[in-house]
This record gives structure tokens, sequence and C-alpha cells, in this order.
């Protein structure tokens, strides 16, 4: 039998892996009867899309050099 | 500067990048845009301090050990007081720039081997077998690390998000 502990770690290796047939199904079959576990699997998907929404955001008019940096980078350029 | 985290590591990066690129301008096909050109370099150079980085600062073994929910579980490893309800939606929780800000800031508060393996798998969406590679590490440690920096950055935005922020009353 899975304890929670053993269900958080498993949680985030299956977002990694795909795990044994034995591992997923104890997995399943624990969120099935546990609440928290159920409220952690999905605290970690949110967690997942906030890291991909936030690729999103950032890369979309991307974030700028400082001045100073492009300067900087100017004069490395000219001469490197 | 979302994956290293922080602006002058980004600047030097940049700067690297449009380096090699003016050192390597003769081997540049022209298949391909310029820009997409740079972005390949810089991908490069975005790897390559990542795993400078895992060298110069090697994974401690407390990093592997010390569980970063341990207070939660009792002796039977079930959870004592469990995870908060976020409550509310999803949708609107994206809308708010503000929770990307906290998310950020937890992220920095991760050690960098943490946070360095977090980014490369969910923001540079690098295959686990890459990044044992880069960070120099086995699969079991990798799945433990990514473990301990996901429960980290959960419990830093319980506490600094949705205890100020959840709708009372659930």
């Amino acid at each position: 039998m899975l304890s929670c502990h053993d269900v958080t770690q498993l949680l985030s290796e299956s977002m990694d892996r795909s795990l044994p047939i034995g591992k997923r199904i104890g997995v399943r079959l624990h969120l099935l009867m546990c609440k928290f576990c159920a409220r952690y699997e999905r605290q970690l998907l949110l967690i997942r899309e906030t890291a991909r929404r936030l690729v999103a955001t950032v890369e979309a008019p991307g974030e700028t050099l400082s001045e100073e940096a492009k300067e900087r980078i100017r004069k490395s350029v000219q001469n490197p | 500067m979302l994956r290293v985290r922080d602006r002058s590591a980004a600047e030097d990066l940049v700067q690297e990048t449009f380096l090699a690129a003016l050192s390597a301008r003769d081997s540049f096909s022209g298949n391909s845009s310029e820009s997409t050109w740079l972005v390949g370099i810089l991908k490069h150079k975005i790897m390559d301090h990542f795993r400078r980085q895992a060298r110069e600062v090697p994974l401690k073994e407390e990093e592997l050990r010390e569980h970063p929910d341990s207070g939660q579980f009792d002796g039977t490893g079930h959870w004592t007081a469990g995870p908060a309800d976020w409550g509310g939606n999803p949708a609107d929780l994206y809308r708010e720039k503000k929770f990307f800000d906290q998310f950020r800031e937890c992220l920095s508060g991760l050690s960098p081997n943490h946070a360095n393996a977090f980014a490369l798998r969910e923001i540079e969406g690098a295959s686990a077998r890459e990044i044992c590679k880069v960070l120099n590490v086995s699969e079991t440690n990798l799945w433990v690390i990514l473990h301990r920096a996901r429960a980290q950055l959960r419990r830093c935005l319980e506490t600094r998000w949705f205890h100020r922020h959840a709708p009372k009353g659930d």
C-alpha cells in the first residue's frame, strides 16, 4: 500500500516518465481515496501550466536588454 | 532570463551569442532566418551555462535527502494537515501578472541545482535523458531533484500567494 509520502514522489515522477504499470495503478487507486494527494496532483499540474504560460508571455514581446548591456555588447562585437 | 534567473548572466549569454555568431558568420548558410540562427546559438549557450553551473555548484547530499514537505507527513507517511485548498479558477489566476511574478520569485528561491533542473524540464522542455547529461546526474537522482523542486515551489506558492489571495470561505 502506497503512503501519501510515496505518492507525492510518484506523482512528480509520472510527469517526467511513464511509471511501471503496477505503480501507475497503485497511484490511481490511492488518488481515488485520498483527496489530499488528488489536490497535490492538481497543484503540480497548475505549476507545470504556469511555467508554460510564463514562457509564452515572456517570449512573445521578449524581455529587452538594458541600455548598458546593449552598449557593452555593441563594443564587444566591434572589438572581439 | 526566465531560464537563468539572473539578469547579468542572461546578458552575458546574449553577448557570447553575438560573439560566437560573428566568428562563425561564414558558416551561416542562409537556409534559416538570421534570428532563428541566433536563437539556435543562444540555446547552446544556455545549455553550456547550465553545464558550467552544475560543475561549479556540485549537488549536495542534503539536496537529495531533505524532504521539503517532511513536516507535513506523519510517521506512516500520511498527510498531517494536507495541502491547502487553493480555491478559485486557474483561468483567473493566469490573468494576474503578480502571480507570475511570485512564481518567478519562488523559482529563484530554489537551490541552483533544483531550479536548473526545473527550468530545463518545464521551461526548456528538455527530456530527462538530456537533463541528466547536462547536469551530470543519474536518472534516479533527477526524479528526486524534480520532486523536491516542485514540492518546494508548491509550498512557496501556497504560503506566499494562496494564503494571502485565496477567496475566503471555502
